[in-house]
C-alpha cells in the first residue's frame, strides 16, 4: 500500500478564526506564552500498488482540486 | 421563466427558493443534485444549506455533486445562476465566481434582519431594483466571511462587479463589506443573506428580497 499524507493550512494572509479559538482557551488551561495558533487539516489517503512518481502525482492533484482550496489554503504531499 | 432550484443532501432553504421563485412570478423546477439534467430551466437557484454536511469545506462537495456538472456548463454560456448563502459557497468552490467564504471572524453564527444595498442592477437577478436600493433580508451563516486576495477585490469593485454589500455592522468579517457579487458575464450572482426569507409580509423583515425572483421576469419582457 502507498501511503501519503497531505497537510492544509490556511494561508497566511487568510483568517483563522478557529485558530485564534484554541489560542484563546490556552491561557485559560494555564499555558503561558503561547502567541499564535493555526488550525489545519490531515488527510492519510492510502493508494493500491507501491508508491511511484505517478501515484504521488495523483495524490498532488486529489489536494488540487478537492482537499484544499487554493484561494485560501495551501498544501503539502508527504508520503510516509 | 422556468427556474430550477437544485436540492443537494443537506439543503435547507429549497422549497423557500422555490416558493420565492413562484411568488417572483416564475414556474419553480424542483432539480436533483444527483441527475445530470436542468430539465430545460431557463435559469437556476443554488439554495442555503449545509449541502453535504459541510463536510471538508462548505460547497467542496457539493461542487462535484452530477448537476453541478450540467450547471457549471450551462454558466459558462450565459445561463442565469443565483447562488444563495450555501449557495454562493458552491459557487465559488465551482470557480464560477473569485474568492472564497470562510468562518465569520466573531466565530458565532449570525442570524438577524440584514440592511444591504444593491449596487449592480444590470444582472438578471437585480435588475428589478433602482440602482443603489437599500433593502432588508434575512442573514443566517457560520461561514459568511468573503474573502479574495487584493488585486481580486480591486477588479471586482472596478468592473462593478459588487452586487450586495452589508450596511451597519459587518455581520461576518466579509472584506469591503461584500454580501454578494457577480462573474465577468454579469449572469452568475452569488449571495450571502436570504432574499428567499424575505418575499412575504408575514414570515421575516418583509418583501425586499422579492425583486431577485422578479428581475428574470422583468428581464424576459425587457
Amino acid at each position: 500500500m502507498a501511503r501519503y499524507v497531505v497537510d492544509v493550512m490556511p494561508k497566511p494572509e487568510i483568517l483563522d478564526p478557529q485558530g485564534k479559538a484554541v489560542l484563546g482557551a490556552l491561557p485559560r488551561l494555564g499555558f503561558a506564552g503561547v502567541v499564535e495558533v493555526r488550525q489545519g487539516k490531515r488527510f492519510e489517503v492510502e493508494i493500491e500498488g507501491d508508491q511511484t512518481p505517478e501515484s504521488l502525482a495523483e495524490v498532488q492533484q486529489m489536494a488540487e482540486t478537492l482537499l484544499s482550496n487554493p484561494v485560501i489554503e495551501d498544501f503539502e504531499v508527504r508520503s510516509v | 421563466m422556468r427556474v430550477g432550484v437544485v436540492t443537494f443532501p443537506g439543503s435547507l432553504d429549497d422549497v423557500d427558493a422555490r416558493r420565492a421563485v413562484t411568488f417572483g412570478g416564475n414556474e419553480a423546477v424542483a432539480l436533483w443534485h444527483g441527475d445530470h439534467d436542468l430539465q430545460g430551466v431557463d435559469a437556476v437557484v443554488l439554495p442555503g444549506g449545509f449541502s453535504y454536511g459541510d463536510y471538508l469545506r462548505c460547497g467542496a462537495i457539493s461542487r462535484f455533486a452530477p448537476v453541478m456538472t450540467e450547471v457549471i456548463e450551462a454558466a459558462g454560456k450565459g445561463l442565469p445562476v443565483l447562488g444563495i448563502c450555501n449557495g454562493f459557497q458552491i459557487l465559488c468552490e465551482s470557480h464560477l465566481l473569485p474568492g472564497a467564504l470562510i468562518r465569520n471572524d466573531h466565530r458565532k453564527f449570525a442570524c438577524r434582519d440584514q440592511r444591504l444595498r444593491i449596487e449592480n442592477t444590470s444582472t438578471p437577478w437585480t435588475a428589478a431594483y433602482e440602482p443603489g436600493a437599500e433593502i432588508t433580508v434575512v442573514l443566517k451563516n457560520g461561514e459568511g466571511g468573503y474573502v479574495a486576495d487584493e488585486a481580486t477585490l480591486d477588479r471586482l469593485e472596478g468592473e462593478g462587479r459588487v452586487v450586495a454589500r452589508y450596511l451597519g455592522d459587518n455581520p461576518n468579517g466579509s472584506l469591503r463589506g461584500i454580501a454578494g457579487i457577480t462573474n465577468e458575464g454579469g449572469n452568475v450572482v452569488g449571495l450571502m443573506p436570504h432574499p428567499e426569507h424575505a418575499v412575504e409580509a408575514l414570515c421575516g423583515p418583509g418583501t425586499d428580497g422579492l425583486g431577485f425572483f422578479t428581475s428574470l421576469a422583468a428581464a424576459a419582457f425587457a
